[in-house]
This record gives structure tokens, C-alpha cells and sequence, in this order.
């Protein structure tokens, strides 16, 4: 009976995702501090899942994070989405992925409400209307990308060149998952595994070989807090919660850090180093931080992809410990290297987090 | 009549119903651990309906501490939403011009002229040209390299920046920018800017700064009267 209960529970939170024909707009914050990933996420699910996976070069920002610092009305930010599902209406396409958690939210959080106000959807279409004689059919599938190398994790494994695993020891790489607060934390239903037991970034870690490791703090805000990190002003409040975080993940001995949300994968991974220098507290192995991941980056290492064409070059927090524990083939000396082998010089090195 | 303004907010709508002030949304929220922030009893004061009590939250800087996590809203045992209140909140404190009586409210000019301009001229809420490292030295010794190279940085990475056609940092067609600024003309956005412009103006006359002085100070500035011991 319990069990039974349990196994019910577990399906509200399971998620239908399509396998092919989507529609597919991009991130503001990843295309600026991780753009390998962003770049990764076509390749990997056109090139080596053969998907079909369109862009529209028209497609803009959705606004999220001008909405969430207060700096939009909501009539704004919700007729700059539905000028995004118009925009995917006419390619043809029922299927919408976004790149990003406050924009995967954001869709989320206006569609429920239009859901809930007929009239205000009404009121939006108007609005389209005039600013842009555009018309729209709102997406059939919602889907964050995450949600879909997750359904493909499966697929990836098959091809998989690395796996999770020390190649030293055989042991399962000791991972923790960070899904990001408006994946599920406002809609469970939405998210896979909900924001009880979310499991879209677990599952891949399982598949693919490592081990999802549990910390207190494992569901607590990454500190982004959107105004509260765009203003110098208050970036104490941001660097607080990710100290809270790593201090709780510390006694764990977690060897890397899987990320959702473009947000949380960059303050992890540069708060460990204001973190490092104002303190000298590093939270990984002789001096170093704990890498910070993001899920293309994961995937694309796993594939077999060299590193540098990733982007791990962009990390703070040096990548080169994980990819010597996992046995990644990769050239030091090419890290911060153009194309076609062009010097770019290097960057300075930090004085207490220890860097390559 | 305040109260009023808020019902008809939507977010207020979905965040507002029968709070029974249990506190678990303070509890749970990382703004209360860090400001001297509850939102528990910014509902409760909400509940009042009294309009000089919030009146009195409109002109503070107690609405700003909020990240907008809604780790808030997850928890709440009567599904409420006190960041969505937040949300309505912020909102009615600008359309009132209330926003630059507070040290954190007045960052609304900082935030607007980032976001508006990032949007308008160039279609992304964050463009590497407008996030200097200067101003994010957080983003450490690499994001001034990537800055340093930019272009063969990107290019590296497979980044299409500022071309044609699809891609990462791609140029957001004209086209496309022109009906972002038609949304903004229809929806109030543009007013809106207009407005924090006004309000910020005519504080930084009676505070005896220049409109960039203004905007620098709520930038950077911050007095060590919002934390917690």
C-alpha cells in the first residue's frame, strides 16, 4: 500500500518529453559566461543524437531577468514571450526548449497564469497584436534542455568514450546535483521528479557512471537572487549563500558539481574563488575548488569531446584534477589557445585558488 | 485603497490567499538569513490592509531584499507565493514613485537602465559589452582574459557573436529589436523607464548628486543597516 502510494506520488512528477522536432531558444546568461555549452547543446543533439532541433535567429531574450529585477511590468515580459511562441507557431514547431531555468520558469510561470486569467491571455494577445501583428499557439511540450539530455541520457551512454569513474581506483565519480531554484521550486509538476526528489540531473549522473552524493544543503538558492547579484550593492547576499552551500557540501568529499541553471553553474564556480581569496578556504583537494559543471559540458566529456572545444577553459575553478581523475585525454598547453593554435596569452593566476 | 492596488496584480492573486503566518517561508528563505528580512510578516502587514503600514513597506527597504527565489513557494503549507506579494509589492512602490525613499529601492535606476538598454540595443539581458569586469571582479582573473580576447575567445568556442543567422551571441535582427521597443511602447515598459528616470532625478536634485553620481552610489553603495548580526 505504501509502496503503492509511493509509486504514484513519483509519477505525478514524471515528465512527457518528445523525442524530436523541437524548438529551441537560447540563454542570456550562457551564451555569455558558458557559450561552449550553449554551442555544445546543438551539436550534441543534432549532430551526434541526429535530432531535429530548430533555432530562429529572430528569437530574443524572454525578459526573465529584467522581470525578476523588477524592472519589467508583467504585461511587458509576457508579451515578449508570446512573441517568442508566435515566433515558433510560424516555423511550424508545438515543441519549446529553452536553455535556461529563469526563462524555462518564466514560460512556466505565464502559461499557468494564463491558464488560470483567460482574460489576461486575452489581454497578451491583444497586446501582440498591436506592438507586433504577430499570433501565437501556446507550445504543446515545455521542455528545459536539461530535460532532454536527460531523456536522451540513455542514448549518450551508448556512445559514451568516459565514464563517471575514477580511472585509478573504479570508484564512481562522488558528484552533487544543483538543479536551480525556478527549475521546480514554483511549478513541482513541470520539473522531472518535481523539487522534492528531482532527478533530471541525478539521472544522468547514474547513467552515466557516477554517484549522486546527498549534502544538507543540496536544495538551498545558489544566492543569485537576480538584483541582489546585479548590483555591487549586494553581492554579499549572493557570495553568503554559496558559502553556505559548500560549507554544508564540505565533509562530503564531492569531486564535482553538476549544474541547471546557467546562473548557479557560474556563481559556484566563481564564488569558490572570491571565497579562495578572501579566506585562503579552498573546498577541494590540495588547494583547488570543486569543478562546477554544467550538463552539455558533462555529456560532451563523456562523448569523448576535448575539453577546450567545451569551454572548460572559461571555469575559474580548475577543470584539469577532474579530467586527470576520469582519465580525459587533453593538451595543457592548448587550454587558452585560439583558433588555429593563436596565442591569446594566458589569464593571471589567482593567489590562493590554486589554477592552471 | 492600497490593498486594493495590489488585488489587482496577478502575482498577488496567485501568492495571496490565507496565510496563517506560520513562518515557514522565513524559515526556509536565504534573504532572511542574510538581511533582517521576514517575509512572514511582510504578509502579515499585507493582511492588515491598513494603507499607512504599507505604505510604510512601499517606501522601505524591506521589499527589496528579496532574490525571487520562490523557495518560498515550494514550502508554504496554503500554497502562497510571498515572493509573488514581493513581486506586486515592487511594483506598486515604483508606479508610485516611492522606490527612491529607500537605499535598496533606489538601485531601480541602475537596474533599469542596464536591463532596458541590454534589451533594446542588443536583444539579450546580459551582453559581454555592458558586463565589465570592473564593475564583476568576481568574475575573476579568466572572465578578464575572455574579455581581453573576446572575439577569438567566442570564436574558439564556436560563438556566432555579433553574426548573421543562428548561433551563440548571435545579432538579434533589426527587425526583431524594432518589436522588442514596440512591446515596450504598448506595455509600459517604455513609460515605466520614464518614470524611474523622473523619480530618480528629482531624489538625486534632493540629495544633492548628479544623475551618474545617483546611479553610482545605488550601484556600489550599501550601509550596514540591512544584515543580520
Amino acid at each position: 500500500m505504501i509502496y503503492e502510494g509511493k509509486q504514484k506520488i513519483w509519477q505525478d512528477y514524471q515528465k512527457e518529453i518528445p523525442d524530436d522536432h523541437w524548438y529551441f531558444v537560447r540563454s542570456c546568461i550562457r551564451q555569455n559566461f558558458f557559450p561552449g555549452s550553449e554551442h555544445m547543446f546543438t551539436e550534441i543533439t543534432q549532430k551526434v543524437l541526429g535530432r531535429d532541433m530548430y533555432e530562429n535567429p529572430y528569437h530574443t531574450t524572454c525578459g526573465g531577468i529584467a522581470y525578476h529585477c523588477d524592472t519589467l511590468p508583467q504585461e511587458t515580459a509576457m508579451t515578449i514571450v508570446a512573441r517568442q511562441f508566435a515566433l515558433m507557431t510560424e516555423a511550424g514547431y508545438e515543441n519549446y526548449v529553452a536553455s535556461c531555468i529563469t526563462s524555462f520558469g518564466n514560460y512556466v510561470e505565464i502559461l499557468e497564469t494564463w491558464h488560470e486569467f483567460p482574460e489576461l491571455e486575452a489581454r497578451i494577445r491583444e497586446l501582440l497584436w498591436t506592438s507586433c501583428k504577430r499570433e501565437f499557439r501556446k507550445p504543446k511540450y515545455l521542455a528545459h534542455t536539461s530535460d532532454l539530455i536527460y531523456h536522451w541520457r540513455n542514448e549518450i551512454a551508448e556512445k559514451a568514450k568516459v565514464r563517471l569513474v575514477d580511472c585509478h581506483t573504479g570508484a564512481p565519480l562522488r558528484m552533487a546535483e544543483h538543479i536551480g531554484c525556478h527549475y521546480a521550486k514554483m511549478f513541482p509538476s513541470k520539473g522531472v521528479g518535481g523539487a522534492e526528489y528531482p532527478y533530471v540531473l541525478a539521472g544522468m549522473i547514474e547513467s552515466w557512471g557516477g554517484q549522486v552524493v546527498d549534502y544538507p544543503e543540496r536544495r538551498h538558492c545558489c544566492g543569485y537572487g537576480f538584483r541582489q547579484y546585479h548590483m555591487q550593492a549586494n553581492r554579499g547576499y549572493c557570495v553568503s549563500n554559496t558559502h553556505k552551500k559548500f560549507e554544508s557540501m564540505e565533509p562530503y568529499g564531492i569531486q564535482a558539481i553538476l549544474t541547471n541553471c546557467p546562473g548557479c553553474a557560474y556563481f559556484m564556480d566563481r564564488w569558490q574563488y572570491v571565497i579562495a581569496e578572501q579566506t585562503g578556504k579552498t573546498y577541494g583537494p590540495d588547494g583547488f575548488g570543486i569543478p562546477v559543471l554544467t550538463y552539455e559540458e558533462l555529456a560532451g566529456l563523456v562523448l569523448g569531446y576535448n575539453p577546450w572545444d567545451l569551454g572548460l577553459q572559461l571555469h575559474q575553478v580548475a577543470v584539469e584534477p577532474l579530467l586527470d581523475t576520469l582519465g580525459v585525454p587533453y593538451d595543457p598547453d592548448a587550454k587558452y589557445l585560439g583558433l588555429n593554435k593563436e596565442d591569446l596569452l594566458r589569464p593571471e593566476l589567482p593567489k590562493n585558488l590554486k589554477c592552471f | 485603497m492600497l490593498f486594493e492596488e495590489l488585488e489587482k496584480d496577478y502575482r498577488f492573486k496567485e501568492g495571496y490567499h490565507t496565510c496563517i503566518n506560520c513562518g515557514t517561508c522565513t524559515a526556509v528563505c536565504p534573504a532572511a538569513e542574510f538581511y533582517r528580512y521576514d517575509p512572514r510578516k511582510i504578509v502579515s502587514i499585507v493582511q492588515t490592509r491598513d494603507d499607512a503600514q504599507i505604505e510604510a513597506l512601499l517606501r522601505s527597504d524591506t521589499i527589496w531584499y528579496c532574490g525571487e527565489c520562490m523557495s518560498c513557494v515550494t514550502r508554504c503549507p496554503r500554497r502562497n507565493g510571498p515572493g509573488l506579494v514581493i513581486m506586486a509589492l515592487r511594483d506598486l512602490s515604483v508606479r508610485l514613485g516611492y522606490f527612491t525613499d529607500s537605499e535598496k529601492g533606489r538601485q531601480m535606476l541602475p537596474l533599469t537602465r542596464t536591463f532596458s538598454r541590454n534589451i533594446l540595443e542588443y536583444g539579450y539581458c546580459v551582453y559581454p559589452e555592458t558586463f565589465a569586469w570592473e564593475d564583476h571582479k568576481e568574475s575573476g582573473p579568466v572572465w578578464k582574459w575572455h574579455m581581453d580576447h573576446l572575439e577569438k575567445s567566442l570564436e574558439r568556442q564556436g560563438a556566432n557573436y555579433k553574426g548573421d543567422g543562428p548561433g551563440v551571441l548571435r545579432k538579434i535582427p533589426q527587425e526583431s529589436l524594432d518589436e522588442l521597443k514596440a512591446i515596450f511602447d504598448a506595455t509600459g515598459a517604455t513609460e515605466r523607464i520614464r518614470l524611474v528616470e523622473q523619480k530618480s532625478a528629482e531624489k538625486a536634485r534632493e540629495m544633492g548628486l548628479s544623475l551618474e553620481e545617483y546611479e553610482r552610489k545605488a550601484f556600489t553603495y550599501s550601509s550596514d543597516k540591512h544584515f543580520n548580526e
